[in-house]
């Protein structure tokens, strides 16, 4: 009785998750800049205002701050909102109400209250808009404890995820790759939940441990597939989720391949891989590790608007291949 | 008080709306809690001094008719957002300051289970969300409130409370332009108390009167001398009415006066003695309803005298309460950061 499997986009994928969250739970409804009739800056919401009305596809005035802490009363409430930031940047304007209030609120409160808001982030390069509107931010945001924060790299998660955010009793930061919204892949029908803090292993591998999140995903995988020619046999691990992380599984699987590469878009100084490597090197795994860990991350400047300086400051597929053929031959 | 009755039901139809509109005994209670406030915030002042409560704290002596009359028209199941000048609108909405004094103290019978202090008391029971440690960070989350009430159709009005200082933030504008575009059931109410910190808003705002800035909205803005609990009241029981009967929102300005400096730090060299001396004589907000509710017959000299025991009686009972409780246990640091779930 597997639920039906279709192709569907990661935007697609989304939107029929919150629509389903919307039809469950009338207390569920959607917050944003242009999210109604427009259908976002992304077509994520698309039409759901036709189907759940203005009342529940509420459009805000651009006013990210507000329109957040808004979304921060309504879900300390009792309602449980999904706010669209209309790209990722933008958190930098309401950074006072998800830092200072919801990722704070239950604990300064002694757990009296909870503030169950999702919060989505459009976020990375790629699209040639330029440094303010470019950016993979979702680290800032993993270091605050009250949040989680998550990286669905395919539909199916991003589906899932979603719908685990709303069930959440926390608030849940959720970062969607711009380039993966036409990203088509399977997704089943109806309600279902990929739980937040567990990664995914999408290949398994033994001579090399890469561990990615969201775009990065896919690239690793490409790279995993031309290497595999070579002889090279590597596991990629899907983060998934930054904020718990699921450290396990990444360290089992550096226990079995004894090398470790971090693969992200974000600055590569102080980020996700910066973590990554650490938490490994102060685990059991450090003994089995045969090579230095490697992190592959973006460049140390803003993301620049000629399309090849903008492709040339974040990891590409060639980048990861050269990297893990150096680290596995250990030419490094 | 027999004969403070009889004068009561000969003259309410002359006096002041709040006189007419609250019984003697609602009014008298009134007058408990402005000394409950005044005493509370004199007794964690003189705790802060003796070594018991750390940290700092900014105290609302002065502004007690302003927490009482905004917060006299509201019922126990609307809300409030309040301010790190919050530990009066707490009381206003009907904490135990036992519990308060607990939470000053750090302990596990605290409000917050010694997890805020003071800039985070809060008494959602009572529906108080929370005081807040961000100038202007509980207005936009008091218009999520609203719109929750709205949504949900509960009938509940959210009080925002803010100082001047807060009329500069972004959050403000927006949170306002929000409430204002969905008519939610929500009433901002800046307490102007002349400074933040140490800047007068002479010093920092452009406009005279902060609830001028309510015409940018199109929502009525009201302007109250806040150490009148009468006029406070009125003003606070209009907006209440017209949130509840989805006008939307109203902004209240009240104005008032600290009569101790923003925290512990300060050492109130942006102000004169005798600013804060005249205040202290010929304003305070106690003295003026004390003598209203005694020329218009709700009390007489010996009630007076009975609410003051009564209130010393109950701040030291709860000094003592939060001297006896327990201290949280250290391992218990992570707890509440998330929801522990099954």
């Amino acid at each position: 009785m597997d639920a039906m499997v279709r192709e569907l986009s990661y935007a697609q994928a989304i939107q029929e998750a919150m629509a389903i969250a919307m039809d469950m739970d009338e207390r569920v409804f959607l917050m944003g800049e242009d999210i109604g009739v427009y259908g976002g800056a992304f077509q994520v919401t698309g039409d759901l205002v036709d189907r759940f009305g203005t009342e529940r596809v509420i459009d805000t005035p651009i006013s990210e701050l507000g329109g957040a802490g808004v979304a921060v009363g309504a879900a300390l409430t009792g309602m449980r909102p999904i706010f669209e930031f209309q790209f990722s940047d933008f958190a930098t304007l309401a950074m006072e109400q998800i830092v200072n209030q919801a990722a704070k609120m239950r604990f300064m409160l002694g757990g009296e209250v909870s503030v169950p808001v999702v919060m989505r982030f459009p976020a990375g390069s790629g699209t040639g808009a330029a440094a303010q509107h470019s950016q993979s931010l979702e680290a800032w945001l993993g270091h605050v404890p009250g949040l989680k924060v998550i990286q669905p790299a395919t539909p199916h998660d991003a589906k899932g995820m979603l719908l685990a955010a709303v069930a959440d009793p926390d608030p849940v930061m959720i970062f969607e790759h711009k380039l993966l919204y036409k990203v088509k892949g399977p997704v089943p029908e109806g309600y279902y939940t990929v739980p937040i803090g567990k990664a995914d292993i999408r290949r398994e591998g033994r001579d090399l441990t890469i561990v990615a999140t969201s775009i990065m995903v896919h690239k690793a995988l490409d790279a995993a597939a031309a290497l595999e020619a070579e002889g090279i046999d590597i596991e990629v691990i899907d983060l998934r989720t930054i904020r718990p992380m699921d450290k396990q599984t990444v360290i089992d699987s550096v226990k079995k391949t004894s090398r470790l590469m971090c693969v992200y878009e974000a600055v590569k100084t102080l980020g996700i891989g910066a973590e990554v490597s650490a938490m490994v090197a102060e685990s059991e795994a450090f003994d089995y590790l045969d090579a230095p860990i490697v992190r592959l991350g973006g460049a140390e400047t803003p993301i620049p608007y000629n399309p090849e300086l903008e492709k040339a400051v974040v990891p590409q597929v060639p980048d990861i291949i050269a990297a893990a053929r150096d680290l596995v031959k250990g030419v490094r | 008080m027999a004969g403070a009755s009889k004068a009561v039901a000969d003259n309410r139809a002359n006096l002041p709306f709040v006189y007419r509109q609250y019984s003697a005994e609602q009014l008298r209670n009134v007058l408990h809690k402005m000394y409950l406030i005044r005493r509370f915030e004199e007794g964690a002042e003189e705790s802060y001094t003796r070594g018991l409560i750390h940290g700092t704290m900014h105290l609302s002596i002065g502004q007690e008719a302003s927490a009482m009359g905004i917060c006299m028209p509201l019922a126990e199941d609307d809300q409030i957002t309040s301010t790190h000048r919050g530990h009066g609108h707490c009381i206003a909405k009907g904490a135990e300051v036992k519990r308060m004094f607990a939470e000053f103290f750090g302990k596990t019978t605290g409000y917050c289970k010694g997890r805020g202090g003071s800039m985070h008391i809060a008494d959602v029971g009572k529906g108080n969300l929370g005081a807040n440690g961000i100038v202007g960070g509980g207005i936009p989350i008091a218009v999520g409130a609203a719109l929750s009430a709205k949504m949900m159709k509960t009938g509940k009005v959210v009080v925002s409370f803010f100082g001047d200082g807060a009329n500069n933030e972004g959050a403000f504008h927006e949170a306002l332009n929000m409430a204002a575009v969905w008519k939610l059931p929500v009433i901002f109410v800046c307490e102007n108390n002349g400074y933040g910190m140490s800047t007068s808003t002479a010093r920092s705002t452009a406009i005279k009167n902060i609830a001028e800035r309510a015409a940018a909205y199109s929502m009525p803005g009201v302007i109250v001398n806040g150490n009148i609990f009468s006029e406070v009241a009125e003003a606070s029981y209009k907006a209440v009415e017209c949130a509840r009967a989805g006008e939307g929102p109203t902004l209240i300005e009240s104005k008032t006066y600290r009569h101790r400096g923003h925290s512990k730090s300060d050492r109130n060299r942006y102000r004169s003695k005798e600013e804060i001396e005249d205040w202290m004589s010929n304003r305070d907000p106690i003295t003026l309803f004390e003598n209203e509710l005694r020329e218009f017959g709700f009390i007489d000299d010996k009630g007076i005298e009975a609410i003051r025991d009564a209130v010393a009686r109950e701040i030291a009972d709860g000094i003592e309460f939060a001297k006896a409780s327990p201290s949280p246990d250290v391992c218990d640091t992570g707890n509440y950061v998330y929801t522990e779930q099954a």
